[in-house]
Formats: C-alpha cells, sequence, structure tokens
C-alpha cells in the first residue's frame, strides 16, 4: 500500500491488466507518444501523461497511437474486441465523443443484444472529463448521463484513485463495454491504493460519511465538494450522510433509498446539466420509489443551463461549490 | 513468398536524440513545376500533387511559371504581417509561461500560410481557419489588442468569456469562429461554398486543417461534398510533419501527400512550399481564379514545420528530436521572405532590425491596453450576468431562475 495519485492508479491499473491478459490492447491518440526513443519509457503518454511508460513494456504493437479519428478508433476498438481482444481506447476529452458517438451506442452498445446474445464487445473507453482548467464547452463537460441513457453500457465515474484502480480493473475484466470518465481536475490527488491488482464491483455505491440528517449523492470531484461541506455543517449540528454511487450505469438505487429512509432528505450535487442530467435521474428514481420517505422536496445543486464558459470567474460561479451545497443543505433542513 | 499478415506501426524517421531526417520529403526545384491553366481538367493536373510548387530557390530568386511577381511594396507588407503575427506569438507565449494567460498556440514557422494566402484571397472571401491560422485574423485587421483579450478572457473579449485561448472569431471581417474540435469547418466551409453558388455571388470559401486533421470524417466528408457540387472552395492542409506527439506518418503521409487524396475524388490537389510566400501566394491565387471562375474546389496541401511545440501544453523534446526545425530542409519563411526582398536590393539588415522593434513596440501597447480590460487575476472581471445569456434567443426561465439564484448567492445582482 502506497500513496499513489489518480494518475499513477489508473496507470497501474492499466499495466497490470496488460500483464495478466495479453489480450489487453490500448489504443488512441498520443497514448504512446514519443515512441522509439531511447528514453521511450518517458514518451509522452497523452496530455495528462497517463498511459506514460507503457509502451516501453508492451511495445507498439499493443499501445497503438492511432490516426486522430476517433469514429476509425472507436469502430476498430469494437472489431478488435469481437475478434477476441480486450481493447482500452482512450478518449482524449469526451466531449470529443461527438465524433464518434454511433459506434460507442448504436454499435457498441447494442452488439450483444442485437446479435442474440450470440457476441460480446469487451472495450473499456476510458475518457476525461470535467470544468476546471479554463479550456470552455468543447473540452470541460461532465457528459457521463448522456451515456448512461443507453441500455448496454456501463458507465464508471471514479472519485479518487482507489476507486479508480479497482473500478478500472474491473471494467477490463467486463464483458460489457464500460465508459470509464475521468475527472481531470482529480490527476494529481493522493489516496493509498494496494499494489497488487483488486476489483471494485459496479453498481455498488460507496459511503464516504454517514449521518442522519441529510443524503448527500455525488459523484466524481463533487464527492470532494460534498465532503468539504460536510464538514462545514457538522460544525453547524447538521449530519450528512455522503453517497458516491461511482457507476451511473449501473446505478445502486437501494443504497441511494436506504440512506433516504434513514434522513428522509435528499440533495444531489452534480457537475452534469440541471436537466436530464445524473441529478434529475436520482431524483427521479426517489421521488417515483421513495417518495413517502421524503421529509422536503428534493434538491439537485448543478451548474446553470448553459454551455461552459472559459473566464475563470465565470467557470467557477459554474462549478457546483460548497457554498451552493451548503444553501441547499440548510433549505431541505427548513422542512 | 507468402508473409503473415504484419501490423505497421508508423515511426518517425528520427526520435529524441537521433540525428533529424528529412530524406522521405520529396522536393522539387525552383521554378520547376509548370502551372497550368485554371480551366485545365483535374484528370490532367495529378501531377500537381504529387511535385513542389516552389519559387524562391537556394539564392533566395524568383523562379518559374509560378512567380507572382509582387511588387516591393506587396512584398514587404507581407514580411511585416509575417513579422508582426511572430511578434504576437512570442509575446502570447510568454504571457502564458507566466501565468497571465491559460493556454496559447503559436504559428511559429507556419507565418508565411496565414498570411500568403490572406494576401491572395479577396475581403469578401469567407475563411474557416484553424487553432493555427492567428495571421488570418491579424492580416483581415482584427487589433491585437481585442486577440489578446479573447486569450485573456476579460472584459475586452469578443467571445465573452465563453471561449477558451486563441479560439478568436471575426464575424465583421468575414472570419469564422474557431472549433475546439478538429476538422468541423471543413464541412462548414463547402457548405459557405455552396450558399455562394446557390446566390449566384462570387465569393470563395477557404478552409484549413493540419496533417493530422485528415484523419477525421469531417475532411474526407467535405472532400466528397466538394466533388459532387463542385462548390468555389480551397480546401488546405498545413502538413507542419506533426500532429501533436504523432508525426504525419500517422495520417497516412507515408503512401501518398496529402494534395493526392483530392485525387481519387477528382478535385484537383496542388503541394506546395508552405515555406515560400511567393508560392503559397501563387498558388492560392490559382486556386481561387479557379473557383471564382466556376472551375471549382482545389486542395492544396502546404509543406511546411511546427516550429515549435503543440501548444503551451506539450513538450516536444519528448517526442521529436530537438534540432529538428533546423534541419528542415524548407528552411524559415521569415528568413527566406527577407533574404529574397534584401536580393532585391529592396530591405536590409537596417530595415528589419527597425522593424522588428517598431513590431515590438506595437505588441507593447496592445498588451498594456489588453490588461486594462483585467487579467485572470486582476479585475475588472466578466460580468456574472454574462454566462446565461446568449444560450438562446431569449431565455428560458428556468435559467432566470438558476441565474437569479446563483447570483443572489455570490452577491452580484441580476
Ligand atoms: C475531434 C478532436 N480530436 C482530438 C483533438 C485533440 N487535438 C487537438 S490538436 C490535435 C493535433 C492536430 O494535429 P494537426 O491536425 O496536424 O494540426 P497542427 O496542430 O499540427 O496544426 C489533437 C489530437 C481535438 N481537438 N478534436
Ligand atoms: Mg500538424
Amino acid at each position: 500500500m502506497a500513496g499513489k495519485t489518480y494518475r499513477q492508479a489508473i496507470n497501474e491499473a492499466i499495466l497490470q491488466e496488460m500483464r495478466r491478459d495479453s489480450t489487453v490492447i490500448l489504443l488512441g491518440e498520443d497514448v504512446a507518444g514519443g515512441t522509439g526513443a531511447g528514453g521511450e519509457g518517458d514518451a509522452w503518454g497523452g496530455p495528462m501523461g497517463v498511459t506514460r511508460g507503457l509502451v516501453s513494456e508492451f511495445g507498439v504493437g499493443r499501445v497503438l497511437d492511432t490516426p486522430i479519428s476517433e469514429a476509425a478508433y472507436m469502430g476498430a476498438a469494437i472489431g478488435a474486441a469481437a475478434s477476441g481482444l480486450r481493447p482500452i481506447a482512450d478518449l482524449m476529452f469526451i466531449d470529443f465523443a461527438g465524433v464518434c458517438f454511433d459506434q460507442i451506442v448504436n454499435q457498441a452498445a447494442k452488439y450483444r443484444y442485437m446479435y442474440g446474445g450470440q457476441d460480446k464487445i469487451p472495450l473499456t473507453i476510458r475518457t476525461m472529463m470535467g470544468a476546471g482548467l479554463g479550456i470552455s464547452s468543447q473540452h470541460s463537460q461532465s457528459l457521463y448521463p448522456i451515456f448512461s441513457y443507453f441500455a448496454g453500457l456501463k458507465v464508471v465515474v471514479p472519485s479518487g484513485p482507489y476507486d479508480a484502480k479497482g473500478l478500472l480493473i474491473s471494467a477490463i475484466r467486463d464483458d460489457d463495454p464500460v465508459i470509464f470518465c475521468e475527472h481531470k481536475a482529480l490527476y494529481e490527488m493522493v489516496e493509498d491504493v494496494p499494489d497488487e491488482p483488486y476489483t471494485i464491483p459496479f453498481g455498488e455505491a460507496n459511503f464516504i460519511r454517514s449521518g442522519g440528517d441529510v443524503t448527500i449523492v455525488a459523484m466524481s470531484s463533487m464527492v470532494h465538494v460534498a465532503t468539504k461541506a460536510a464538514t462545514e455543517l457538522a460544525r453547524q449540528g447538521i449530519e450528512c450522510e455522503i453517497l458516491d454511487p461511482r457507476t451511473s450505469s449501473p446505478l445502486d438505487t437501494e443504497s441511494i433509498l436506504e440512506s433516504v429512509e434513514e434522513t428522509g432528505r435528499l440533495v444531489i450535487i452534480d457537475e452534469s446539466g440541471p436537466r436530464f442530467g445524473m441529478a434529475s435521474e436520482v431524483a427521479a428514481v426517489v421521488a417515483e420509489e421513495g417518495f413517502a420517505l421524503l421529509k422536503a422536496p428534493i434538491i439537485k445543486v448543478t451548474p446553470p443551463f448553459v454551455p461552459i464558459p472559459a473566464a475563470p470567474n465565470l467557470e467557477q460561479l459554474y462549478i457546483p461549490d460548497v457554498a451552493q451545497l451548503i444553501v441547499a443543505v440548510n433549505k431541505v433542513m427548513e422542512s | 513468398m507468402t508473409q503473415k499478415p504484419y501490423l505497421h506501426i508508423p515511426r518517425p524517421t528520427a526520435r529524441p536524440g537521433e540525428v533529424p531526417d528529412f530524406s522521405y520529403l520529396k522536393l522539387s526545384d525552383a521554378g520547376a513545376v509548370d502551372r497550368p491553366p485554371v480551366t485545365e481538367k483535374a484528370k490532367n493536373i495529378e501531377y500537381l500533387s504529387h511535385q513542389l510548387v516552389r519559387v524562391l530557390d537556394e539564392q533566395h530568386e524568383a523562379k518559374g511559371p509560378w512567380d507572382p511577381s509582387l511588387d516591393e511594396a506587396a512584398l514587404v507588407k507581407a514580411l511585416r504581417y509575417m513579422v508582426l503575427t511572430r511578434a504576437y506569438d512570442d509575446r502570447m507565449q510568454r504571457v502564458q509561461r507566466q501565468g497571465k494567460i491559460s493556454f496559447y498556440i503559436q504559428s511559429l514557422g507556419e507565418e508565411a500560410i496565414s498570411i500568403g494566402q490572406g494576401l491572395a484571397l479577396a475581403p469578401d472571401d469567407m475563411l474557416f481557419p484553424s487553432y493555427r491560422n492567428q495571421g488570418l485574423y491579424i492580416l483581415r485587421g482584427t487589433r491585437l489588442v481585442d486577440m489578446m483579450c479573447q486569450c485573456l478572457s476579460n472584459t475586452g473579449d469578443m467571445c465573452k468569456g465563453r471561449q477558451m485561448p486563441i479560439m478568436y472569431q471575426n464575424r465583421d471581417k468575414n472570419i469564422f469562429s474557431i472549433s475546439g474540435n478538429l476538422a468541423t469547418q471543413f464541412p462548414q466551409a463547402v457548405g459557405w461554398a455552396m450558399g455562394s453558388a446557390i446566390k449566384g455571388e462570387k465569393h470563395i470559401a477557404a478552409s484549413w486543417v493540419g496533417d493530422g486533421s485528415t484523419s477525421e470524417a469531417d475532411f474526407h466528408y467535405a472532400l466528397t461534398f466538394a466533388a459532387v457540387y463542385q462548390p468555389p472552395v480551397i480546401l488546405n492542409v498545413v502538413n507542419n510533419q506533426w500532429a501533436i506527439s504523432t508525426f504525419q506518418g500517422f495520417a497516412g503521409g507515408e503512401r501518398r501527400p496529402f494534395a493526392a487524396r483530392g485525387v481519387g475524388l477528382g478535385i484537383p490537389g496542388i503541394r506546395v512550399d508552405g515555406n515560400d510566400l511567393l508560392a503559397v501566394y501563387a498558388v492560392t491565387c490559382w486556386a481561387a481564379e479557379r473557383a471564382r471562375n466556376g472551375h471549382g474546389p482545389t486542395l492544396i496541401e502546404h509543406v511546411t514545420y511546427r516550429g515549435g511545440a503543440h501548444s503551451t501544453s506539450d513538450d516536444p523534446s519528448r517526442y521529436r528530436p530537438k534540432d529538428e526545425w533546423a534541419a528542415f530542409p524548407l528552411g524559415d519563411p521569415m528568413d527566406r521572405l527577407i533574404q529574397h526582398l534584401i536580393k532585391l536590393g529592396h530591405w536590409s539588415d537596417e530595415n528589419q532590425t527597425a522593424l522588428e522593434q517598431e513590431t515590438k513596440t506595437i505588441v507593447d501597447d496592445a498588451w498594456k491596453e489588453a490588461v486594462s480590460f483585467g487579467t485572470m487575476s486582476e479585475p475588472p472581471f466578466l460580468d456574472a450576468q454574462l454566462m446565461f445569456e446568449d444560450v438562446f434567443k431569449e431565455m428560458p426561465d428556468h435559467l432566470k431562475r438558476q441565474r437569479d439564484e446563483l447570483l443572489a448567492l455570490t452577491g452580484d445582482t441580476p
């Protein structure tokens, strides 16, 4: 066990799975980047350096830089999966899903079902999402709920290094297509992460903090906003229970309802939009299945219904924060 | 003899620590390539996609049928804009290093393309640039201070704080906005040109992508549409040898020149020395004349070299030799134009020093003015209201409520 960053944890998960299983390959733009140099272990490894060092161990036949065509390498990854490999396709920014949407949602997602369950597409798509770097609405969106809409896709949204490693190993071993959504603000986050491989099952929420007054559902980087707010609120005498579902598909609705049963109050904080997003989905589940448990209306804390601005002051205003969450919790406590 | 299938993984000719090797570049001598009439059928001019149109020779003299015979004033004007573009880039690169802007992309070594082409096109022609075409904005009269304000996302920002640095726009000067997603402007430029033809106008459209971006589907879709409808459009591939960390071989450059991508569709492709302002200008005039006179689209490949990092987010020493640019056989476009002007007796080292001093002052003054509109850390800051406007023509009620709630929380009154 050692302190590792989110970046290192992800790199280690890929490395260990590629060692364990020779059918695992990695492909995408700039994932090798620098192959063939004397010190190729230092190769670029993508814009966040997440895949650095992999090409020196596994070679250019298993860590493949691709032409800049998301649709083509997503399609190729599906084809390679159908040929018996376990590809990990690296989509540099989740926003670029726009160019390969059909391959993901109409092909990968439906293959098993449409062909009578006779074949599988064990594909993992690693991608990066989230605001905070001032790179605006074509590079910062949290689009994971869109993929959660599609039956046949699994969607993983890790909030820290420990979860990232275990969930990524589960994703790679999974026989269904999985989208693994990394948050770009978390790459430097450090946590104790076991050296050996381990898995975390999908659809099991993580209870981050227990408390009897309010349930807060948060995923990805919003977990850390929730933790800060809960510490602050505890000083005011309000005890929050924080739940990180970790995967939006499958979604652990049972744990959410279980917690709401204890608290009777629900606040959802999420970086995806206010409409048709994660927060709306969780609210709908609880409204439908747990209405009688509620002592107060559910509150969603999300960004406004606008594209993500670039100016630092506007972007900070866009991202849901501790102050907004505290206001929401206080409000839900009023009734 | 039979052989098992294998995977060909392109490998650049030189990696960090190795000796740069550009032997793969097929060069033609200055003046050696024929200049066909603009009415010539695509099938008769396929050679243009394999040879390299060059005007300036090793002795810095203009040679051959593509020599546009620009006069002194035009040449000096081109040089001024190249120097200004480079000075602007240099300043912005440095202020990014100082943390004053979050991101920047230089066009170092590629200035002749934006400037040469911008000069060859008419002001009413519509431009769909890539992020490395800042020279087009500068040439069309976008004020440096406005461009700096965009990079600062401050109160003078033409995009009102909504676009990342370098994604300028200038609607008044017929330059489309820049997209963060590669190659998306290519089909849009074709569509704009179709619109011009539908309306019976003489305006043409031009767009630019990099070598790496030719892999995107949009590039191929655009070529198909251009081949089918024959609209007045110039489609440019700026082959600067590198995408981010992958070289042009990863876009298929090992097989055929990018200019030849049009040939299979019946679109004339023409390969030009992108570091030779005269050649770039001449080829663009040829393509523009074709387009304007109903002879359809042209694909131009500009052979050049990315002199700096891809952006301020990568370190090229990790993936290519440090001295690769110095070894690039087509040299530095600015130096080549200076040498040509000196050869003609129109320019001197003193003129150059004075010009660089003058542009430095222009850039200094622009920066001083730009920061007076605010920086990332210094007020004035953009009005928070702005985040909510222009999403739709009319703001929906639920957005108004979110705006009011958020602004109440921050103490900014709506
Ligand atoms: C759809 C999409 N995919 C990937 C990227 C990330 N990206 C930005 S620039 C770039 C390299 C482009 O190289 P090239 O087309 O050669 O242009 P150059 O930067 O050399 O001018 C990549 C991969 C993007 N912005 N959009
Ligand atoms: Mg390039």
